[in-house]
């Protein structure tokens, strides 16, 4: 039986590799992937505490944040095309107007 | 042990991964280092008798979100120089380092209230877990469940909008004056 707190200890490495990711990448895809590993974080937390309450809401809490992930990634990589196409740049720093 | 054994493993190769991907220069290297921590997560849910979920995180984030984003790194090719670290990067470390410590610091200290609830481990075994999660999901959060399927909606229409209409409008800033000629030249041809 492995115990409750290991499964949090890796939530949070993770979360905070991903935290570190987006701050220390300049390039917006690679923000984007670290959200995801943010999010993933999150979801190894809750299937955690699922498991450990022996109950299923976690799990849901689980399915519904999938969704959301597909949904972000898709518009996010979406305004990444649409921001390529105008200013031709990926590097964050130099996305600094509000309008073009 | 052998399923601390099997932890240790999934959990190392997960961690390992992560760094990898939010520390490789190439960003085809990170994203497919992205994929062994994914694939790595869903052993983990295994380990924590969560067979459903494991089989949606290799079918939805290994299988669908990964390749979208290897189509668009390896159909837009982004140049990569300049693009590697930022000049503070260190700080970016530190403030790493330090949410992490706050957040051992945070679960470790917590006391966890442990509350057996219905959905033990035999119950799961006897219906099998994508009945369970399906029970569940069709019952108690049917209204979630909707609402779900409405965001997915709206995200498709607006990666549509968004990505799809590129075809009319010029590559650069001058895409606007183009439009905009087009419309002068067909004003010209309708006046004379």
């Amino acid at each position: 039986m492995i115990p409750l707190e290991w499964y949090l200890t890796l939530g949070f490495f993770l979360f905070a590799i991903g935290v570190t990711g987006v701050l220390v990448r300049r390039n917006i895809i690679m923000m984007l992937l670290s959200v995801e590993l943010i999010l993933n974080s999150a979801n190894i937390t809750f299937v955690a505490y699922s498991n450990y309450h022996q109950s299923i809401t976690g799990q849901m809490m689980v399915f519904f944040i999938l969704t959301m992930a597909a949904a972000e990634v898709a518009l996010g990589l979406a305004l990444v095309i649409a921001l390529y196409r105008v200013r031709s740049t990926l590097n964050i720093d130099e996305i600094n107007r509000l309008k073009w | 042990m052998t399923a601390q054994l099997l932890f240790l493993y999934f959990a190392g190769m997960t961690v390992m991964g992560a760094v990898v991907a939010v520390a490789a220069p190439n960003l085809v290297y990170s994203a497919l280092a992205l994929l062994v921590t994914f694939i790595h997560i869903a052993g983990i849910y295994i380990l924590m008798n969560a067979e459903f979920i494991a089989a949606v995180q290799i079918i939805v984030y290994a299988g669908a979100i990964l390749v979208l984003y290897l189509f668009v790194l390896m159909l837009f090719n982004p140049k990569q120089e300049n693009l590697y670290m930022h000049k503070q990067y260190k700080v970016g470390i530190f403030l790493g380092v330090v949410v992490l410590f706050l957040m051992l610091f945070a679960g470790y200290r917590t006391e966890i209230l442990s509350q057996g609830g219905s959905y033990t481990p035999e119950l799961v075994e006897d219906l099998g877990h994508t009945r369970a999660i399906g029970n569940a999901l069709f019952t108690d959060f049917i209204f979630p469940f909707e609402m779900a399927s409405l965001i997915l909606l709206v995200a498709m229409f607006g990666a549509i909008i968004l990505a799809g209409s590129g075809r009319r409008r010029s590559k650069g800033p001058g895409g606007r004056v183009d439009l905009s000629r087009r419309k002068a030249a067909k004003k010209a041809l309708a006046d004379s």
